[in-house]
């Protein structure tokens, strides 16, 4: 290892640290005295500016990343640098939905907080190591708890961090616990050195319960059923441009590294002939994922539990995508790309619905479904944005989230036939269908039902712009979906 | 040309949906000029395309990776049901000339709608197709909720849920078909000769028959359509009936049949005279035919009878699909476009000629208002449709399912026994409605005389008056001369069920 490749490798994770310290630099040292307002909005675009230095690093980025020794310790490029670019670009409009609120005085540390675990994030998603694995892991974890309890002043704020707290370290636990099993086993923390060194010695049950234990560590991180739980009480109680990040941008990072350690895994079938019920236990929480998740959304009053549960439910069709990456190289880049494809969009579409509810929470102090009665006349624009961005999540044509669907279910039928996967898409198909439910329950309460209160609600105009474009992306790329796919495949020629 | 009905009925909802609120007249008038623009489309682009088979009007790589095409296409049966779902268009707009709240809304949901319809119509990529089949479900829902009537939220949703959970089924059927032929065309020619096996297509073609059937009305999954019809405004009953069920009915066609031909094969056993999924399925339409007649039969509200009657008549299109033979899909594509003129002007009438006036869809009521005297434009137009929606000579329905019934004859007799006792049944309810609502023969007295002059109907409005003349026109005009049609459905039939098209 020399020092100039690692500060070349990680140029991105630099250039948000550096972002981040500025931030605090200016935002305590010169901004002291002045209003709150023009602090939010100085600190939002330094942080804006930090994402999109961090966009210039990656692409400054040559070759596989950064090796010691002969063992890829980060990696570069492929589905690593659409993750990456994904996570800036998604932690840069949730910086701008922070210009529009008001739950803190303390900006600086916010933004900053923020980038550091956007850091994390980026690290997770190029990490090939399982010490740097945990580090990024911890890094975007332990930001996730403070931006949950950033609403000092709100009870539900405190309540819901601690939950999450303790249900974060419990399974950072089981994840680290794993971790040094898969160690014992093979003597090593690389993820291609344990793939061989598994490949050579033939299953283990040891090796099994490792996997089991590592998967209910990540299955947390992505609110994988049974390992759900905190994510409604965290969406609900987090301030809104924190339950953003929390819904989009950690989950970007987290898959792109379920990713990574389920192909490692996977791929030793390749080897040593399939190992049998490896994926099984990702289908488990798949399945799980989709039913409860949808299931319980039905029941919600709340929109941010409902797009909590939904969330549940979105995490269960991309773990079906992922157990469903078949062990050869070539083909699993097909599935990858339709499940990158499915996070990306859905990610970007979750900001949106998060940035609008925040809209409503703050003029009707609730976000209960009554506080979207009559949004259409309250205002229009934001009830266009929801219309759009829901029937997205719903999966309904010519929007993103269909296309996201589509192309994830064809992937998977086309990566392994027999009845299992059809099955289970079948499932999933279902599942989509029943979300329409209370999907519409919400476009109900905006656009039939009659206004309680028909005040207009004003929007700040910068986030009505995001709001804007986030809806007219997920217009175009659902028109043209070629787009972002081929957007995609340009990463892994 | 034909495909600028889809992009000119987008674009109107676009326009309508950014227009100004408060100018309820302009959205109106815009509202009418882009359905007239898409009829005279449709109709330009029927007379051009006699003669012709199928022609590809655009082509385009849509998702390259995939193998999806934008792949517009048109045969006689899209040409067809393109001049219907023009004809169903400029008529919904007429008869929803008296909306005033949130006008611009509602045409623009009513555009967007129609929009997709001429898509599914038009589109001969198997995803293409769906995605406008999946668009056409959202306007729907709003145009039920929003201006509906009685039960409207639950109604709105109930079709939504019925629709989106047939579209599940057919989204699954198709995914396994395109990983199944493991083409890298999703067009449904090139699938259509993929050879999928047998065994295959015999859980397949169920699944996407039954998925698009649901919006077809087929009994037992039909309760969505009479609570629909009913709950929905007028014009969105008129399209319900007109167009939107024939999506479905299409779809079983164009989908279903098209390219899992051999999932109508027998299974090589019968349990109680049952033998494949063609004798399952023509069951199932004739006990919808025979159902839906029964029911309208007993109803008390005069809506509720014509939605019925809707599940009755979409009864003998599924018929005349599993006869599967030259006369009897014919029948079912002449009986799509028939219902759908037919349906629309039944609708237009009690939903918005009678009911804007009395204020009342209950039979019971309507047979103390003497409306043979006092509305005497919509009892003749009524009894006009009636004799139409009966079946009588004359008329497109007539033509229709005389084929219908030829061509289930030749497959099992006993089918169109069965499927006749509906159309007497037809007669009875027709008859029922035309004598309750219209002419009772209660002889009113002189106070009541003079109460009823004194708050005399408005008059009818040239809107109303076009649509009906319009509707009703055309359901004659086919009924006489069924050739104009025919001629273009024969051959694209005959090329389809030989196998694929040509």
């Amino acid at each position: 290892m020399n020092y100039a490749d690692l500060f070349r490798v990680t140029l991105p994770e630099t250039a948000l640290e550096v972002a981040a310290l500025l931030v605090l630099v200016v935002d305590l040292g010169l901004l002291r005295k002045a209003a709150l307002k023009v602090r939010v909005v100085v600190a939002a675009l330094l942080g804006v500016a930090g994402c999109g230095a961090a966009l210039w690093g990656i692409s400054l980025q040559t070759g596989d990343g950064l090796y010691v020794g002969e063992s890829l310790v980060l990696a570069n490029g492929g589905g690593v640098a659409v993750a990456q670019i994904g996570i800036l670009i998604l932690t840069a409009l949730t910086l701008l939905l922070l210009i529009d609120s008001s739950f803190t005085r303390h900006v600086g540390e916010y933004v900053a907080v923020v980038l550091m675990a956007a850091t994390g994030g980026l690290l997770i998603a190029s990490a090939r190591d399982l010490l740097v694995i945990f580090i990024g892991l911890e890094l975007l974890s332990l930001g996730l708890y403070i931006l949950t309890a950033f609403a000092k002043s709100s009870g539900k704020s405190a309540e819901a961090a601690l939950k999450y707290y303790l249900f974060g370290g419990m399974s950072a636990a089981f994840l680290l616990f794993g971790f040094s099993y898969f160690y014992g086993l093979s003597g090593s923390t690389n993820l291609a050195k344990i793939q061989e060194a598994i490949a050579t010695s033939g299953p283990s049950p040891l090796f099994y319960i490792a996997w089991i234990l590592v998967v209910a560590g990540l299955g947390f991180k992505v609110a994988a059923v049974p390992f759900h739980l905190w994510a409604p009480d965290t969406y609900e109680g987090a301030p809104t441009p924190a339950a953003a990040f929390i819904a989009s941008v950690s989950k970007v990072a987290s898959f792109a590294l379920l990713i990574s350690i389920s192909e490692s895994w996977l791929r030793i079938g390749e080897r040593c002939g399939p190992w049998p019920q490896l994926a099984g236990i990702l289908l488990v929480l798949a399945a799980a994922s989709m039913i409860v998740g949808n299931l319980a959304a039905l029941a919600q009053v709340s929109v941010r539990r409902l797009l909590a549960y939904s969330a549940i439910a979105h995490a269960g069709y991309i773990l079906l995508g992922i157990a469903f990456i078949p062990g050869d190289v070539s083909s699993s880049f097909l599935v990858e790309k339709a499940v990158l494809f499915y996070v990306l969009t859905y990610g970007l579409t979750t900001i949106g619905a998060f940035g609008v509810v925040g809209v409503v929470e703050r003029a009707t102090g609730s976000d209960k479904l009554d506080s979207f009665l009559g949004l259409h006349k309250r205002n229009p624009v934001l009830a266009a944005v929801l219309l759009v961005l829901f029937l997205s999540l719903a999966g309904i044509p010519p929007l993103v989230g269909f296309w996201a669907k589509f192309n994830l279910f064809a992937a998977v039928l086309g990566a392994q036939s027999g009845p299992t996967p059809f099955a289970l898409v079948a499932l999933a198909i279902a599942m989509s269908a029943v979300s329409l439910y209370y999907y519409l329950q919400v476009l109900k309460r905006a656009y039939v039902m009659p206004a309680v209160d028909e005040t207009p609600i004003k929007a700040h105009p910068v986030t009505l712009i995001v709001l804007l474009a986030i809806a007219a992306a997920v217009v175009v790329f659902g028109c043209f979906p070629a787009l972002l796919q081929g957007w995609i495949a340009s990463f892994y020629i | 040309m034909l495909a600028w009905t889809i992009y000119l009925s987008f674009a109107g909802a676009l326009l309508l949906a950014l227009l100004p609120k408060g100018r309820p007249a302009l959205a109106r008038w815009l509202a009418f000029a882009v359905a007239v623009a898409g009829l005279a489309l449709a109709v330009a682009g029927f007379v051009t395309g006699m003669g012709q088979g199928r022609v590809v009007i655009v082509d385009v790589p849509w998702v390259p990776s995939m193998g999806i095409h934008f792949l517009l296409a048109a045969d006689g049966i899209s040409r067809v049901l393109v001049l219907l779902t023009g004809l169903a268009a400029v008529a919904g707009v007429l008869f929803s000339w008296n909306i005033e709240l949130r006008t611009h809304e509602f045409f623009a949901f009513f555009l967007a709608l129609i929009g997709g319809v001429y898509g599914v119509f038009l589109s001969f990529d198997l995803f293409l197709l769906f995605v406008f089949y999946e668009i056409a479900i959202v306007p729907k829902y709003f145009l039920i909720a929003i201006w509906g009537s009685t039960r409207r939220e639950y109604a709105a949703m109930k079709l939504a849920l019925f629709s989106f959970a047939g579209s599940a089924m057919v989204l699954i059927g198709l995914l396994a078909a395109y990983a199944t032929a493991g083409s890298h065309s999703t067009g449904l020619i090139a699938l259509g000769h993929a050879n999928l096996p047998v065994s295959f297509q015999m859980w397949c073609f169920p699944l996407v028959f039954t998925g698009f059937a649901i919006l077809a009305g087929m009994w037992p999954f039909h309760t969505w359509a009479p609570t629909g019809h009913v709950a929905a405004p007028t014009a969105a009953s008129m399209l319900l009936a007109g167009v939107v069920m024939k999506l479905g009915a299409y779809g079983c066609l164009r989908v279903g049949i098209a390219l899992f031909p051999r999932g109508l094969d027998p299974w090589g056993f019968s349990f109680v005279g049952i033998g494949s999924w063609r004798d399952v399925f023509a069951v199932l339409a004739v006990v919808g035919i025979v159902y839906g007649a029964l029911v309208a039969l007993v109803q008390t509200d005069f809506k509720f009878v014509i939605g019925y009657s809707s599940v009755s008549h979409m009864g003998f299109v599924l018929l005349g699909l599993m006869t599967l033979n030259q006369i009897g899909v014919t029948g079912a594509v002449l009986q799509m476009f028939s219902h759908g003129i037919i349906a629309g002007l039944l609708f237009a009438i009690v939903g918005r000629i009678v009911y804007e006036r009395t204020h009342t869809r209950q039979l019971a009521e309507l047979e103390t208002m003497h409306l043979s005297k006092r509305l005497p434009f919509a009892a003749w137009a009524f009894v006009i449709a009636g004799m139409a929606s009966m079946g009588l000579p004359g008329f497109s329905g007539f033509v229709a399912e005389l084929q219908v019934l030829v061509g289930a004859w030749m497959v099992k007799p006993w089918w169109t026994a069965a499927a006749g006792v509906g159309i007497v049944v037809g007669v009875a309810y027709t008859w029922r409605v035309l004598q309750k609502a219209f002419f009772s023969d209660t002889l009113p007295s002189a106070h009541v005389l003079e109460q009823e002059h004194a708050h005399a109907f408005a008059p009818i409005t040239w809107p109303e008056a076009t649509g009906v003349v319009l509707l009703g026109g055309v359901s004659l005009a086919v009924g006489l001369y069924p050739k104009i049609l025919l001629d273009a459905i024969e051959p694209a039939v005959k090329a389809l069920l030989a196998g694929g098209g040509q």
